[in-house]
């Protein structure tokens, strides 16, 4: 396979999404471990940039690491007398490993065998030349589309908002009145 | 250029990843980080297919927004719940919420 840019930029970002992400699973610490999860979704981000996503890679920055990893870092500080657990594996940790292992092993196998297959000049060809001219704008057309994505579109603001209020009914204090 | 194959592989093995956090870590949030891994490596498939098979529609993205979406409300609902439960019982540990363990 020819080297190019691309690929090495590939590779770079997918190195820091695997590596962040093994951090992230294996760090004792968890502030840690917050940390490093930061570093994985940054990763993720370069991904979807590489796929011609930048919108999505702006809002993975923006949601996901702006958003949902300072929320994590604010419940490791509240709960601060687990950061430094001394057990951070449960006892069933090795039977997590074979079944994580066996997951990956069978997923690595049919793509494998699809590559080998029918599906091999889709999983060797480059990506489509062209597309949509504003793929910006067709998305913020399509989720407002009654033939398209109104409706879950509206579901899913219905979500955001019981879960927000949901989350503050939850987490309130009982003793304060 | 980068083949679709590439990013298949980093996204299942990321899944494995956050798999391996919720099934084997103690701590609730480092569950729910495993979790937030897990649902990355769903939407760089999203994407990647989109990419190379249907990048004339916007299924893909539309789908990974929604993802996005869930993962936002999810973090939020299982980070209070999970202060809730230190609050009562000073431990953010599984194993010691087991009130409903049968």
């Amino acid at each position: 396979m020819e080297i190019t840019i691309e690929l090495l930029v590939f590779l770079v970002f997918a190195l820091l999404t695997l590596a962040g992400g093994l951090g992230v699973v294996l760090a004792r610490n968890l502030f840690r471990a917050a940390l490093l999860l930061l570093l994985s979704l940054f990763g993720v981000a370069g991904l979807f940039v590489l796929l011609a996503a930048p919108f999505l890679a702006a809002v993975q920055v923006l949601i996901y690491m702006g958003g949902i990893t300072i929320l994590i870092i604010f419940a490791v500080m509240l709960t601060r007398g687990m950061v430094r657990a001394r057990n951070v594996f449960s006892e069933q940790w090795d039977l997590a490993a074979i079944v994580s292992l066996a997951f990956l092993a069978l997923v690595v196998y049919l793509l494998w065998q699809l590559q080998q297959g029918s599906s091999a000049a889709l999983f060797a060809a480059p990506p489509p030349e062209g597309g949509l001219e504003n793929p910006i704008a067709a998305l913020g057309a399509a989720l407002v589309d009654p033939a398209q994505y109104m409706l879950p579109f509206e579901v899913a603001s219905v979500l955001l908002a019981g879960a927000l209020i949901g989350a503050i009914y939850i987490a309130r204090d009982d003793e304060v009145e | 250029m980068v083949p679709l194959w590439m990013f298949l592989l980093v996204a299942a093995a990321l899944f494995a990843i956050g798999l391996f956090g919720v099934l084997s870590r103690r701590n609730a949030v480092a569950i729910l980080m495993g979790v937030e891994l897990m649902l990355n490596a769903v939407n760089i498939n999203l994407i990647a297919f989109w990419r190379y098979r249907t990048p004339d529609t916007m299924i893909g993205q539309a789908f990974a927004v929604f993802v996005f979406v869930v993962a936002a409300a999810e973090a939020a609902v299982g980070l209070a719940l999970i202060v809730a439960i230190y609050r009562r019982r000073q431990s953010v540990a599984v194993e010691d919420v087991n009130l409903l363990k049968w």
